[in-house]
């Protein structure tokens, strides 16, 4: 066993994590940072991100509009205090990417440029042309590289966390490339693990978001907050799922039916295609179910019209869309429509955490969208993830950095570890019965697009939890296959399927808990939000190996809850 | 639904075999569609790196038919054939099956000071035109696939060689308006093992599935690199 110390580890190499590193960096040149990933940092999931990051920079804007849009978006599930640490702290952050090389799209007089984006009253979504994450991540991953005191673990896959009675004291690992087991030992810890999309078959997400992060924060006793909140994205194109931008109708793309109607119309006549995501997408489903969807091999669709912006302008503002619709489905967004369906795209629920990132248990602090601080509430407004990544990671990066200043290395409880050992390299390839890692993942990812999706209701969520738990049973019977340690995929696979079944249970409780409709989590049998009764965070802990459920408050400044029209 | 034969290099370098695995294809099927489905349905102990699936994230490149391309956004059909190789990418140490070592490509690429450096500590926006950023962004939209070093034929036979992608990387630094390190970059690439070691075959340029054109980059580097290099010669203080 390989064991390898540093003062602040960090676990998750996207936007977040990598904010966070060199936030640390700078906060403190003598401390040893340690940035891991089961992934090479620059193939995180943060590079699928396209539209834009959220600022406030220009004349016309303002911190409380834009506070009032996340939070009106959040239908009113944000806590409030926190947003406005977040859209101050912004703006910040579009200098900081700039100073560091970010290729920023310009304005002709050299300044910044910014794009209208769904729920935001003013165009503050800065952009990068339509791969502002990816340019984004790449400029965190090259300002890293000047830091000395940045130590980079990539691919290794971390297994679960260690927390003793004084809070944080390590990690577990696999060294992907050669097999070995790892002990990583820190004074803190940040988690940076993203989201778990891969829950749903229609995802935009990458291959590789598991929802890892949020499973072992569970499995150690930690807080999960608001899970049941899953955002779908209205426009991943079919077959694949890939995310095409709400940037493109930023840009002026319409929504149509198979009437050749613009319907957002019908269901949100001010912000038409740019109304929230929650929104866009169950009016999408509405006139998919009343038919007028299209239908095809891969299922029903609806069209994105992008055809009247001209190819002109499609190149310059959208160039990675057209390249997707021309690669990926041998369209050309100027000719014609492209195919699209409300796609699971992001995780507003996450690892319980205060405003200064810090966790309950003592040295964890978390960012991203792993974390759930709440900026996003029930419902996330586009161009704010990219831009929640920088403004807690770096504040995540900053507090953890102070923290191990005065912090001690706990003591390891080497029983986990050896439990750990055993759970990985003995058991996990015990041969046990025919069930299988694509077998299973396939039914927990059916039952969570059909049950558990944009419209659920008691029955379903019943269904689905059934089916999650004997799911869970039937995974003692997997076992993995691959005999050679260098690079097994196999194993791989299977300890993120385990952690998906693990927060599988967490989202459907969560669900069935939850008596009224709020942003993303719409229940056709309780169709109302209720602010009475359901104005309050859900946090799910296990204790004794069972979730339970509780409820804390939202944190409400000066606004008011309201009616959510658009 | 037509049928493809996937020839696939399996084993670690001290036992392999070229494997055979039938998979259907149809429209629209990619060779990373392939890869998924032989690891789902016919051999789960085949190990390949994928994530993405959108041609954004650089994870998935392996040798099709002996030509380097990223898995995720090749189509099999347009490849025409009914039998297609798939081998770890060439010129990389092999770990196993179509998984490569990346740590000294990403090392190459650290060498060249791919960050933006400044002397001074900016405040407000740093102005840059459109016109400016025109000039090196194409070199931004690298993926860091490692497709060209793959297809370059120094960089297949010299494992010191920084490689196209690497070379791009500092070209882009030094083009971008706002930076101020282009002398602490020209030191490095104007090394023996930097630019001057480009024979502008230009197969990098090919294999590129972003469509950029490093070798066109390493040729402009070569240009300030001579520059850089006569200064030197004639003491005229290069130091930055």
């Amino acid at each position: 066993m390989e064991k390898i110390e540093a003062d602040l580890l960090i676990l998750g190499a996207g936007l977040a994590g990598l904010r966070a590193a060199i936030s640390a960096a700078e906060t403190d040149k003598n401390i040893k940072i340690a940035v891991i990933s089961k992934l090479f940092f620059l193939r995180s999931h943060s590079v699928a991100a396209e539209g834009g990051t959220a600022a406030v920079l220009y004349e016309g804007d303002s911190y409380d509009l834009h506070a009032y849009d996340t939070i009106k978006g959040s239908d009113y599930l944000a806590d409030q205090d926190a947003v406005e640490i977040f859209v101050r702290t912004m703006p910040k952050e579009i200098l900081d990417l700039d100073h560091w090389g970010c290729p920023w799209s310009r304005l002709p007089d050299g300044r910044i440029a910014q794009r209208p984006f769904g729920g935001h009253s003013f165009p503050r979504a800065t952009y990068a042309a339509d791969r502002t994450g990816f340019h984004a991540l790449h400029t965190l991953y090259e300002r890293m590289l000047f830091y000395e005191n940045i130590e980079r673990y990539q691919e290794y896959f971390v297994t679960s966390f260690i927390i003793n009675k004084e809070g944080f004291s390590g990690l577990t690992a696999i060294n992907m490339k050669n097999g070995e087991f790892v002990l990583f030992r820190g004074k803190a810890l940040i988690i940076a693990t993203g989201g778990l999309g891969r829950l749903y078959s229609f995802t935009t997400y990458s291959h590789t978001v598991t929802g890892d992060g949020a499973a072992m924060a569970l499995k150690a006793g930690m807080q999960l907050k608001d899970m049941e909140f899953i955002q779908f994205h209205p426009t991943g194109i079919v077959p694949s799922g890939i995310l095409i931008t709400e940037g493109a109708r930023g840009e002026g793309g319409y929504l149509l039916n198979n009437k050749n109607e613009r319907f957002m119309q019908k269901y949100a006549p001010q912000k038409m295609e740019l109304a929230p995501r929650d929104v866009v997408s169950r009016s999408m489903m509405w006139e998919i179910q009343e038919g007028r969807g299209f239908t095809g091999p891969w299922g029903p669709y609806l069209l994105l019209d992008l055809r009247h912006l001209g190819d002109a302008k499609i190149r310059e503002r959208l160039p990675a869309i057209r390249d997707i619709a021309i690669k990926f489905n041998g369209i050309d967004p100027k000719d014609e429509p492209l195919p699209v369906r409300p796609a699971a795209h992001y995780t507003m629920g996450g690892i319980h955490a205060d405003n200064d990132t810090s966790t309950p248990v003592k040295g964890i602090f978390t960012a991203g969208e792993a974390s759930c601080i709440s900026i996003h509430g029930a419902n996330r407004l586009g161009s704010n993830s990219t831009a929640e990544c920088l403004v807690f990671g770096d504040i995540s990066g900053r507090n953890a950095a102070l923290y191990v200043k005065n912090a001690r290395m706990n003591d390891i409880d080497m029983e986990k570890v050896k439990a750990e050992e055993n759970r990985i390299y003995v058991e996990a390839f015990k041969k046990r019965g025919d069930e299988t890692v694509p077998l299973l993942r396939r039914e927990l990812n059916n039952t969570m697009q059909e049950k558990v999706g944009i419209f659920r209701n008691e029955k379903d969520l019943l269904d689905a939890l059934k089916i999650v738990k004997s799911l869970q049973e039937r995974f003692r019977n997997v076992y993995v296959e691959d005999r050679v340690m260098e690079y097994n995929t196999n194993l791989f696979t299977y300890l993120e399927l385990d952690n998906l079944l693990e927060v599988a249970e967490v989202v459907i409780l969560g669900a069935i808990a939850r008596k009224e409709s709020r942003g993303a989590h719409y229940r056709t049998d309780y169709p109302k939000r209720d602010d009475v009764n359901w104005m309050k965070h859900t946090i799910a802990q296990k204790v004794n190996g069972e979730i339970q459920l509780s409820y804390i408050p939202v944190r409400v400044t000066k606004w008011k809850p309201e009616e959510r029209k658009y | 639904m037509d049928k493809v034969i996937f020839r696939i290099k399996k084993g670690t370098p001290e036992k392999w075999e070229y494997r055979d695995y039938e998979v259907p294809v149809e429209n629209g099927t990619t060779i990373l569609d392939a890869l998924y489905y032989i690891r789902d349905n016919i051999d789960r102990t085949l190990s390949f790196r994928a994530s993405c699936r959108m041609e954004v994230c650089g994870s998935c490149a392996v040798m099709v038919n002996n030509f380097p391309r990223t898995a995720c956004s090749t189509q099999i059909k347009t490849i025409g054939k009914k039998v297609i190789t798939l081998e770890p990418l060439a010129g990389y140490p092999w770990i196993r099956d179509l998984v490569v070592d990346f740590d000294g490509f990403f090392k190459k690429h650290e060498s060249v000071k791919p960050y933006l450096i400044r002397k001074d500590n900016p405040e407000g926006q740093l102005l840059q035109s459109p016109e400016q950023l025109a000039k090196y962004k194409q070199f931004t939209l690298c993926i860091k696939c490692g497709a060209c070093l793959a297809a370059c034929p120094v960089a297949v036979s010299d494992p010191f060689y920084l490689g196209p992608a690497a070379l791009a990387a500092a070209y882009r630094f030094n083009a971008d308006s706002r930076d101020q390190g282009k002398n602490l970059r020209l030191a490095v690439v104007s090394d023996a093992e930097g630019c001057w070691r480009c024979h502008f075959s230009s197969e990098c340029s090919e294999a590129c599935p972003k469509d950029i054109d490093p070798a066109g980059a390493i040729q402009k580097l070569k240009v300030q690199a001579a520059g850089y290099e006569l200064k030197k010669f004639l003491h005229l203080g290069v130091k930055e």
